[in-house]
């Protein structure tokens, strides 16, 4: 057979690429070969370009002719001052219809591949997983961006050359571009992530609401404040939270879109018994039949504070910040601190009258208990919805305040010891407990953007979930406990000392 | 070449792959037999750095297959079980896809897809679009898409399930053609047939595990006994069959034949042609009696099988 009688090589594509430029450049170039055959597989499906079609071409004339009438409608009303505020919802729609295709091809492009079974004839060449997932999100995004930037560019022709006196702002555009730009990556890259946990179209397509919902009340926001055009630099904000939920979701499809979680997984079922033996699993960790209090701290409990050390540094250097920041607030703050008549005598005065409430009311300890138990849960609960980014902004909230407070002490004529003090002694048990339990909400939340190897993102989360369960129970439900008795305690005894020296 | 050491795989707490120790060498074809779910496929699918062995190893064209995924796949050809071709791509744009991503030189990449189309018979199949093949006509495509980068090692899953004889016979024609070029051809089929004429090495797979491998002849020997020979004689035995018997087993016999068993035909069978002439018998045939890959795979199996009862009933006592 003369056709195969050429020696075997070893394909360029996998020599030796010195540089990081070159090597990025390659990785380029693998990824377009993908983008390039599946742009072309969506140009040839009717179900997507006849929807691209008309957003692109049609929708625009028609949202013309709709802003021509309601020129003309309130013109004749004698609201023209609205138009300003009104107007501009009209290209940011004409921008985010066709990017909302993106969704449905970012989720043919992954899941129905696997459903049609051409993924493994794929998987088996030398293309590394971030060329497969470059290409595929590429070819997801460009022809429903392509179709929005078209289709602003067909409405605001029709303005600028029209008969409407309408002119859009240049900031404005630039804004919608961006908005539609991030929303159309927001959408793509969640649709990676749902595309992989998903074995068919119909259960993406339903999976796809938890993107869908999200981004369209995200839109109703921007309209929100498109409409007040002063806060419009709000919108940049905006642009800058769905980059930032990008590169998490890139990070998490990246992690995810791996060969073997793309084949392996084979069925959509929900199994409770495995999802609870394998968080309880993880509460009990390795302690073997003759569990014991002592055994379960050892061999469970403290291995997982150790694993949770990287998170205590992210979160320790957040609370650092947080209290530098308020301190830096306050600076520039226009408080009256000249009118604030407070001295150590009045502190006293007031603490005296704690302590008597303290000791008539022992229930104080458990409402300091309960009162931080309530905020370190809801910072757990938030993190598991924002990839753990809203447990570091609650826990951070405080300690900003407290920054706050000691800067505008620093600057009036009161000592800051006792204002030091009210915070030390319980401080050094609730901080430690804040730290870690803010560390195991900021895990929780941010692991399924990365699980370890081997573990599914389902599993990955359920055993960061049995982690918390077992840091929050074990280690920082007591720390609470005694900061709380200190806190009620020990804490006004040391201020009084301190006031009455 | 293909070398795989103790390679396993887990999915969770079920076994996939157990430990499959197996070389193939250059220049050879080797069929991997088994039940459905017997871990072919996984076996495959690690040795193409699809997924990764829970432990163990294996090369594949001499590079790793975990620390080397990507010179692994470049050497590698595969033929999946499922072709999953892009129903909306003609013929030649799939191939010419495929072609870049293995990033052959221009020529090669115009050049090589119809050349491969040609010789399977898809000539005037260049320009329909895949969803307008047929059956066999797709798993040819997905063939020529196996051998497209030349590779030195081809991994094919039922190559001609599909297709007419005509073209079964067309593709295994290219299988030996591949062979003589000294690649490494691994098979995985049901086509016991097919293996049998194909394979020069055979290995059955069985819960992840190989229960047999080795050449026709040896799993042949091993499992279903010496090879058996049938003699036809122009007059009545008589009491020749005992004569032979001393030198052969006799398994079976009529007025003017019989089947003995025999280790070494070589040796044993001019013997008793000698024999039979001293006694005056003149023979008129004597050959192998054939005995079919598919006869010796139910052995394999079914012996396995046994010995996992017995293990059972061991355990339970």
């Amino acid at each position: 057979m003369a056709t195969l009688s050429k020696p075997a090589n070893l394909p360029p594509a996998v020599a030796a690429r010195p540089g990081v430029r070159a090597r990025i450049a390659y990785t380029l170039g693998n990824a377009l070969i993908v983008t390039r055959r599946e742009v072309r597989d969506s140009l040839r499906d009717w179900r997507i370009m006849v929807p691209i079609f008309l957003l692109t071409l049609i929708f625009p004339l028609l949202a013309n002719a709709m802003t021509r009438l309601f020129i003309g409608f309130f013109e004749k009303n004698g609201a023209e001052p609205l138009l300003p505020s009104l107007l501009p919802l009209m290209p940011m729609i004409v921008g985010f219809f066709p990017v909302s295709i993106s969704l449905v091809i970012a989720l043919e492009t992954f899941v129905g591949e696997k459903e049609r079974l051409s993924l493994e004839p794929l998987l088996s060449t030398p293309l590394t997983n971030t060329e497969l997932y470059l290409g595929k999100a590429f070819a997801a995004m460009l022809p429903p961006l392509m179709a929005s930037y078209t289709g602003l560019t067909i409405y605001i022709s029709g303005l600028v050359f029209g008969a409407q006196q309408w002119r859009p702002p240049l900031m404005l555009i630039v804004q919608i571009v961006c908005l539609t730009t991030v929303q159309a990556l927001v959408m793509v890259t969640g649709a990676v992530v749902v595309s992989s946990q998903t074995t068919s179209t119909r259960a993406a397509n339903l999976l796809s609401s938890f993107i869908i919902i999200p981004v369209s009340m995200l839109v109703m926001l921007e309209s929100v404040i498109m409409v007040q055009p002063h806060q419009r630099y709000l919108l940049w904000y905006i642009v800058l939270g769905l980059l930032v939920t990008v590169v998490l979701l890139i990070r998490m499809g990246a992690r995810i879109f791996n060969r073997e979680e793309l084949l392996g997984r084979s069925l959509d079922h929900i199994s409770l018994r495995w999802a609870w033996r394998t968080f309880w699993d993880q509460v009990r960790g390795p302690v073997g039949e003759s569990w014991t209090l002592k055994r379960w701290y050892q061999l469970s409990v403290f291995p997982a504070v150790r694993r949770l050390r990287q998170g205590m540094g992210v979160v320790l250097i957040g609370l650092v910040a947080a209290f530098i920041a308020g301190w830096i607030i306050a600076g520039s703050w226009d408080v009256p601190l000249d009118q604030f008549e407070a001295n150590d005598a009045t502190l006293l005065e007031n603490l005296q009258s704690w302590f008597e409430l303290g000791q008539s009311r022992p229930g104080l300890i458990v409402l300091a208990v309960v009162q931080n138990l309530r905020a370190l849960i809801l910072a757990t609960l938030l993190a598991i919805f924002t990839f753990g980014v809203m447990s570091l902004v609650v826990t951070m909230i405080p300690f900003a305040v407290l920054g706050f407070i000691l800067a505008l002490v620093a600057a009036s004529n009161l000592s800051p010891l006792p204002f030091f003090m009210a915070v030390i002694p319980h401080g050094i048990v609730e901080i430690p407990a804040i730290v870690l339990a803010g560390a195991a909400a900021l895990r929780l939340g941010s692991v399924v953007t990365r699980p370890p190897d081997g573990l599914t993102v389902g599993e990955a989360w359920l055993r960061a979930l049995g982690d918390t369960v077992k840091i929050g129970v074990g280690v920082v439900t007591p720390l609470i406990l005694v900061a709380g008795i200190l806190e009620v305690v020990v804490t006004p005894r040391v201020v009084e000392l301190i006031l009455t020296l | 070449m293909i070398e795989t050491y103790e390679l396993t795989k887990r999915f969770g707490a079920f076994l996939a792959v157990d430990r499959i120790t197996l070389t193939v060498e250059p220049g050879t074809i080797f069929a991997i037999l088994g039940p459905n779910g017997a871990g072919k496929t996984t076996t495959v699918r690690m040795l193409t750095s699809i997924l990764q062995p829970t432990s163990g190893w294996a090369r594949v064209a001499g590079y790793d297959v975990v620390q080397q995924p990507a010179q692994v796949r470049a050497m590698v050809g595969v033929l999946t079980e499922q072709h999953g071709l892009y129903e909306r791509m003609k013929g030649i744009e799939y191939l010419d896809f495929f072609a870049r991503v293995y990033h052959l030189p221009t020529e090669e990449r115009l050049n090589r897809p119809r050349q491969l189309m040609e010789h399977f018979g898809l000539g005037d199949a260049y320009d329909r679009r895949l969803g307008e093949y047929s059956k066999g006509m797709k798993q040819k495509l997905a063939l020529v898409r196996a051998m497209l980068h030349d590779p030195s090692v081809l991994l094919l899953d039922e190559p001609t399930s599909a297709m007419d004889p005509q073209s079964a016979r067309l593709v295994r024609e290219s299988i030996r053609a591949l062979q003589r070029e000294e690649r490494t051809i691994v098979l995985t089929t049901h086509n016991l047939t097919e293996a049998q004429a194909l394979a020069d090495r055979i290995a059955v797979i069985r819960k992840g595990r190989i229960i047999a491998n080795g050449t026709f002849r040896e799993l042949s020997q091993r499992f279903v006994g010496a090879p058996l020979m049938e003699l036809h004689l122009a007059q009545q035995l008589n009491g020749a069959s005992a004569e032979i018997g001393q030198m052969v087993e006799v398994v079976e016999q009529g007025e003017r034949w019989l089947r003995f068993r025999t280790p070494q035909p070589e040796r044993d069978n001019p013997q008793v042609i000698r024999r039979l002439a001293g006694l005056g018998l003149d023979v008129v045939t004597l050959s192998e009696v054939s005995q079919t890959l598919e006869e010796i795979y139910l052995q394999i199996v079914e012996e396995d099988e046994g010995h996992e009862q017995d293990g059972n009933s061991q355990q339970a006592r």
